[in-house]
C-alpha cells in the first residue's frame, strides 16, 4: 500500500503533545542518570524555538512510554525546545553505543532523524561518514552531563538518517 | 514520492529550517534501535482522552464530527495498539496555544487535544468539532485549510509519522503550500478525509474516515 505523507508538526503543538515529565525519562537522582542539554539551530545559526524532540533509548523500560512512576525507567521522552532554542532530557545510558533522537519543527515537512553517541569510538555508521561530519553526531561532556546540537542546516549540519 | 521535500520553499519556513545535506542513506545492522519503538499501555491513556467534546464543562461549539480509520503497515496489516495523538484548531480557526495571535475567539470549552491507542483492527477513533479555517503570514492573504494535525507511531521510530488531515471540498487546498509541497497529486489525496454517511450519527454528528498507511521498516523484507 501507498504509504502516507508526512506534513510538518506546525508551530501549534504545545497545546497537545508535551505530557507531564515528559523530559524525565528517569526521576531525579536516579541512579546512573545522565543529562543530555543542546539547542536546535536552523540554517542562520538562529535557536529554533518551537522545536519538538523525541528521545528513544531503545526498550520501552518498566512503565509504558509515557507514564513516569517512582524510580522507574522509561524508554522514550519527549521535549519541546525553550524560546532559545535549548532542550533537555535527563536519562540513562543507552545500552548501545548511541540515543535514538528525532527532531519536529514547523518548516520540516518531515521529522529528522539521528543519534547521539555520548562518546566517539569504532561504528558501523560513524566510520562511514566523511570525516568532518563525523563530529556532529558526537555529544560533548562526560560523566553525567552532555551536550548535543542539533543544527538543521550549513555550517556544522548535524547529520541526519535515511533508513 | 511520497513525502515532500524538506526545501519547499513555497513554504517559507523550510528555508532556513531544511537540512541542504541529503540524509545519510544508511544500510542497518539488524540491532538498530531505531527499528524498534516504544510500546504503549491502555493504563496510560484515558478512556475520555479520545473525545474532544467532553474534556470540559460545557460543549465546544462547531460542528460535531467523529473521525475513524485504522492504522496500517506498508503490507495493509493493521498495527494494534500503537498511540495516535490529534491536536487542532477550534471552530473558529484558533489554536489554545499562547502564540497563536489569530483574532478569531477561543472556545472555553475546547483545547483541542485528544489521543488514543489503536485497537485489534488496527483502528483509532476520534469524536471532536471540524476545525476552521485560519490564516497565517506565509504570504499575501495565506489561509490554511481546514485540518487535523495526526501523530502517529507505529512499530518502529522509522515508521514515526506526523502528518495532515484535509477535509473532502475544502477550497483552501490548491493555495496551500504545506499541503501542496507534496508533489504527486495521487499523494496529497492521501491526505483528504473521506465524508461518510455511515458513519455519521443521526442526530448528532458527522463522519469522517482516514486510514494512515506507515512505511516500510527496513526489516520488512522487500
Amino acid at each position: 500500500m501507498n504509504p502516507t505523507p508526512s506534513q510538518t508538526v506546525g508551530p501549534f503543538f504545545s497545546h497537545a503533545l508535551p505530557y507531564p515529565h515528559d523530559w524525565e525519562l528517569v526521576p531525579a537522582g536516579h541512579a546512573g542518570a545522565i543529562m543530555l542539554t543542546g539547542r536546535v539551530l536552523d540554517g542562520a545559526g538562529e535557536p529554533v524555538p518551537d522545536a519538538l524532540l523525541e528521545l528513544w533509548l531503545g526498550r520501552t523500560g518498566d512503565r509504558g512510554a509515557l507514564l513516569r512512576g517512582d524510580g522507574e525507567v522509561s524508554g522514550f521522552g519527549r521535549c519541546a525546545t525553550a524560546p532559545d532554542g535549548s532542550f533537555r532530557f535527563r536519562t540513562v545510558r543507552p545500552e548501545g553505543a548511541y540515543l535514538s533522537l528525532q527532531v519536529f519543527a514547523r518548516g520540516l515537512l518531515r521529522s529528522l532523524l539521528t543519534r547521539v553517541y555520548l562518546e566517539d569510538r569504532p561504528d558501523p555508521l560513524l566510520d562511514g561518514l566523511e570525516p568532518e561530519r563525523r563530529g556532529t553526531l558526537i555529544a560533548t561532556g562526560s560523566g553525567d552531563r552532555y551536550r548535543f546540537d542539533v543544527r538543521l542546516q550549513g555550517d556544522g549540519e548535524t547529520v541526519f538518517l535515511d533508513f | 514520492m511520497t513525502h515532500p521535500p524538506y526545501l519547499s520553499p513555497g513554504y517559507r519556513s523550510t528555508i532556513l529550517r531544511a537540512p541542504a545535506r541529503p540524509p545519510v542513506a544508511f544500510r542497518t545492522d539488524p540491532d538498530a534501535i531505531e527499528l524498534t519503538g516504544p510500546v504503549f499501555g491502555h493504563h496510560e491513556v484515558g478512556s475520555l482522552d479520545a473525545d474532544l467534546t467532553r474534556q470540559h464543562a460545557g460543549e465546544p461549539l462547531g460542528e460535531r464530527i467523529s473521525v475513524t480509520g485504522r492504522i496500517l503497515d506498508s503490507a495493509g496489516k493493521p498495527i494494534r495498539g500503537t498511540l495516535v495523538e490529534l491536536w487542532q484548531a477550534n471552530a473558529a480557526g484558533r489554536y489554545a496555544h499562547e502564540r497563536d495571535q489569530h483574532p478569531a475567539p477561543l472556545d472555553p470549552n475546547f483545547t483541542g487535544a485528544g489521543r488514543c491507542l489503536t485497537d485489534e483492527d488496527g483502528r483509532y477513533r476520534f469524536v471532536t468539532i471540524k476545525p476552521g479555517a485560519y490564516p497565517w503570514r506565509n504570504h499575501h492573504n495565506a489561509w490554511r485549510p481546514a485540518h487535523l494535525h495526526f501523530s502517529v507511531f507505529g512499530r518502529a521510530f522509522t515508521e514515526r509519522l506526523v502528518t495532515q488531515m484535509y477535509f473532502p471540498g475544502d477550497p483552501l487546498m490548491p493555495f496551500d503550500p504545506i499541503l501542496q509541497s507534496i508533489p504527486d497529486e495521487a499523494a496529497r489525496q492521501r491526505l483528504v478525509s473521506a465524508f461518510s454517511m455511515e458513519l455519521t450519527e443521526p442526530e448528532w454528528s458527522l463522519g469522517y474516515s482516514f486510514d494512515i498507511v506507515l512505511g516500510r521498516t527496513p526489516t520488512e523484507s522487500s
